[in-house]
């Protein structure tokens, strides 16, 4: 018999690794990269950290590829590569 | 290395099911860094009771309800009414729901919340169709606007449905409208309602990328563009009170906007500048209403 | 304490004495004194509770739902039309294991609209996973809203449940009801405890949407809660009587039928009259007996078996209809009845409807017809002959 909480669901959806939906990737390039944290901010996936130093990292099991990070960055460091 | 514009906390994670790009998710983003953890969701059937994946998953590290596609309101209502009954006044208790679901199959649940002045926030996060089951017509779609069920030949002939005039003819101390594509705004905005009592309601634009027809990296540019091209004016309403947030002089011209969109792209230029006609006298009316009411004490 | 008191004040009354948190209820008649009687114990200070008013009986039974995820302790009360627009939120109810009490007066359904007692409305709700208590009597009301929520929030059952009372004939009518003491009461209902309440220290999801992997499962889950029931139901009427001195016979109640020719199979009010005339009926040396169906979800199979075994013949009295082959009663005791060529001979009445009195006369018709040899395997009862509408 299943327990009686058996609609309370508490599993984190970070199991699923949406991040083999890309079709392209993101790149970001530290030369360029004013560390503004914009990418961090727009990212719907919740796809970039920013390390103890404000740099932002990808995490790359999520991010779904979509783009918004490159539309908005301002210094351009970012670029969508094919996967 | 620049300071952050909004609170670093994150209380959704990655892995949902959102499409790439999808504006709902970073409405739910935000709200949720303005509303830290001391809170409670609930959700009627919409995208975001999707959102997390089949059970045994959530995507938000604060408790989630599901309920009724009809009845967030009355959902709130309970919630708030539980927790006030167990001597729990500490959690803020918000309704998250699609614009289907508040300006349609909602209405009557949500005017029975304002109302009866229930201490809680109302979201609706507005995609402006309904999108979890394919793109149909809510009465939040715009005029002439695709979906599936106004179609080419038929798209949509009545104008959208101002819900923020009929939240604010309910006499409630907070409305406001905000724009995932200026997340600093929509989280003051969620902070500011915060700190008020009794019912508060947020109307947020959310982009869809399948529903509106463009490339998900637009996403920003596009709730940006609804804003300043003034379609999408933001603005609070603080118990008759009428505040523009974002004042606009001259605004961008809504060509720029609907041509990003196929769900306009059938649009005549005599169909575009009659939208362009209709966003003038809509502002001009909510410039007057903010004359009129700047004395207005909330 | 002797007090006299409606059907309705009694639904009023036991809400309060079980400490209720959260009420949430919509008016319909014949079911408006019972939210009234609550609205006047708030405002006199008698019944600390949220009393919610809401906009639709949809509505009101969500935040009832609500409220129960945080854990708080919930009353609702409709009847009729009002029942039938909570249908979607019956199921949400059960199924998410929310053990909200509900008050039903039993009422017609619409068109025409009529305000009068008639069991169609609960029985079309038989289908969705709530606990089903139909009474006779004030007192039974009463004593059955404090059972319910003991029943309703045992762990291993959680489920919700609605008890019922005939339009007027209870709602409205003055009984003398014996009325607990709130410490009577606190005795034998402790509050609730839920452990698996939304709680922003533990998130979680509550609802979800499930794949065909584990829908099934989770069904599953809410038909063994109902299945749990039927002996909490029995244990929890023992230990009434144990603190109160009275019961009301558990699921199926028996009036002499030990030794009957033909017993009726009956619900609500008319299970009074149907008593009345069994012993008018026995006076005369005819053997009857009548069974009262006081739970009619979860379905008492085993009592209902233990009865046909040992009578020839059953008689069910629907005081609803629902477009089967005979009524849902009718269905479910011919159902239990393992072989209808072994068991009794069943036969199934439609009567009552939309308030049309059951009348001795009606019981005493129902009783010829199934100790006759020959007749119909289904009929109604008191229809009359219309040959032409009136004007």
């Amino acid at each position: 018999m299943i327990p009686v909480r058996a609609l309370r669901a508490d599993v984190s959806s970070a199991v699923e690794k949406t991040g083999t939906w890309r079709t392209f990737r993101p790149t970001i390039d530290r030369a360029r990269c004013t560390r503004c944290n914009v990418c961090w901010k727009f990212c719907p996936d919740v796809a970039i950290t920013l390390d103890a130093e404000g740099w932002p990292v990808i995490d790359y099991e999520h991010c779904k590829g979509c783009g918004i990070c490159e539309v908005e960055c301002a210094p351009r460091a970012i670029a969508m590569e094919k996967e | 290395m620049a300071r952050l514009t909004i609170p670093a906390e994150e209380l959704m994670t990655p892995g949902h099911l959102g499409c790439p790009g999808c504006g709902a998710t970073l409405a739910m983003r935000y709200l949720l860094k303005g509303l830290g953890p001391r809170t409670m969701l609930t959700v009627p059937a919409c995208c975001w009771a999707v959102m997390s994946g089949p059970f045994p998953r959530t995507c938000v590290e604060v408790p989630f309800l599901d309920c009724a596609f009809e009845a967030t309101g009355a959902s709130i209502q309970g919630l708030r009414a539980g927790l006030d009954a167990r001597g729990v006044k500490d959690v803020t208790v918000v309704g998250f729901a699609g614009d289907g679901g508040t300006a349609d199959i909602g209405l009557q649940s949500l005017s029975g919340f304002l109302e009866r002045g229930v201490d809680a926030i109302y979201v609706m996060y507005d995609n402006e169709a309904y999108m979890n089951t394919g793109v149909q017509r809510s009465g939040a779609t715009p005029w002439g606007a695709w979906t599936t069920t106004t179609p080419e030949g038929r798209t949509k002939p009545q104008e959208k449905k101002d819900i923020m005039a009929i939240v604010a003819a309910h006499n409630v101390p907070y409305a406001a409208t905000a724009c995932v594509a200026f997340p600093e705004d929509l989280v003051k905005k969620v902070e500011k309602a915060r700190g008020i009592r009794g019912p508060r309601f947020l109307h947020v634009l959310a982009p869809c990328p399948p529903g509106w027809k463009y490339a998900p990296e637009e996403t920003i540019r596009l709730g940006r563009l609804a804003v300043d091209t003034r379609v999408f004016p933001l603005y609070e309403v603080e118990g008759g009170r009428y505040t523009i947030t974002r004042k606009i002089g001259k605004g961008k011209p809504v060509a720029e906007y609907l041509a990003k969109q196929g769900r306009f792209g059938h649009l005549t230029e005599a169909e575009v500048a009659e939208i362009q006609r209709r966003v003038d006298a809509r502002w001009a009316k909510l410039e007057a209403l903010a004359r009129t009411t700047a004395e207005v004490t909330p | 304490m002797q007090r006299m008191l409606t059907g309705n004040h009694a639904q009023s009354l036991a809400a309060k004495l079980a400490r209720v948190q959260v009420v949430a209820a919509y008016p319909i008649t014949p079911q408006t004194t019972i939210v009234e009687g609550i609205a006047e114990m708030v405002a006199a200070g008698e019944f600390p509770c949220e009393f919610l008013e809401v906009e639709s009986e949809h509505s009101a039974l969500q935040a009832c739902i609500s409220a129960a995820a945080v854990g708080a302790r919930t009353y609702t009360a409709t009847s009729s039309q009002g029942l039938l627009l909570m249908h979607e939120l019956l199921h949400w109810a059960s199924g998410l294991r929310m053990p909200i009490v509900m008050g039903v007066v039993n009422r017609a359904v619409a068109p025409p609209w009529s305000i009068y007692a008639d069991h169609t409305d609960t029985v079309a709700q038989r289908d969705t996973g709530w606990i089903q208590y139909y009474c006779e009597s004030n007192q039974e009301v009463l004593d059955t809203v404090l059972q319910a929520y003991r029943v309703a929030e045992e762990f291993r059952v959680m489920l919700p449940a609605m008890v019922m009372e005939d339009a007027f004939y209870l709602s409205h009518t003055f009984e003398p009801v014996d009325a607990p003491s709130a410490e009577e009461v606190d005795a034998f209902l402790p509050p609730l405890e839920m452990p698996y309440a939304l709680d922003v220290d533990r998130p979680a999801r509550f609802g979800s949407f499930m794949a065909p992997d584990a829908y099934m499962e989770a069904r599953r889950n809410v038909a063994d809660g109902m299945e749990a029931s039927g002996r909490v139901i029995e244990d929890v009427e023992r230990e009434f009587r144990e603190r109160f001195g009275r019961d009301h016979g558990g699921a199926l109640p028996l009036f002499a039928c030990d030794d009957a020719d033909a017993v009726l199979v009956v619900s609500g009010t008319a299970a009074s009259t149907a008593r009345h005339v069994a012993r008018e009926m026995r006076a005369e040396g005819k053997r009857v007996g009548v069974a009262k169906l006081r739970v009619f979800r979860p379905w008492p199979v085993a009592a209902v078996r233990a009865l046909a075994a040992k009578v020839p013949r059953l008689a069910v009295l629907d005081r609803s209809f629902t477009f089967g082959f005979g009524g849902a009663l009718f269905q479910e005791v011919r159902n239990a009845v393992q072989s209808p060529r072994a068991g009794p001979l069943v036969r199934g009445y439609v009567a009552g409807l939309g308030g049309r009195d059951i009348v001795p006369a009606t019981i005493r018709a129902i009783f010829d017809d199934v100790l006759a040899k020959d007749g119909p395997e289904v009929s109604w009862v008191g229809l009359q002959e219309v040959t032409e509408w009136p004007a």
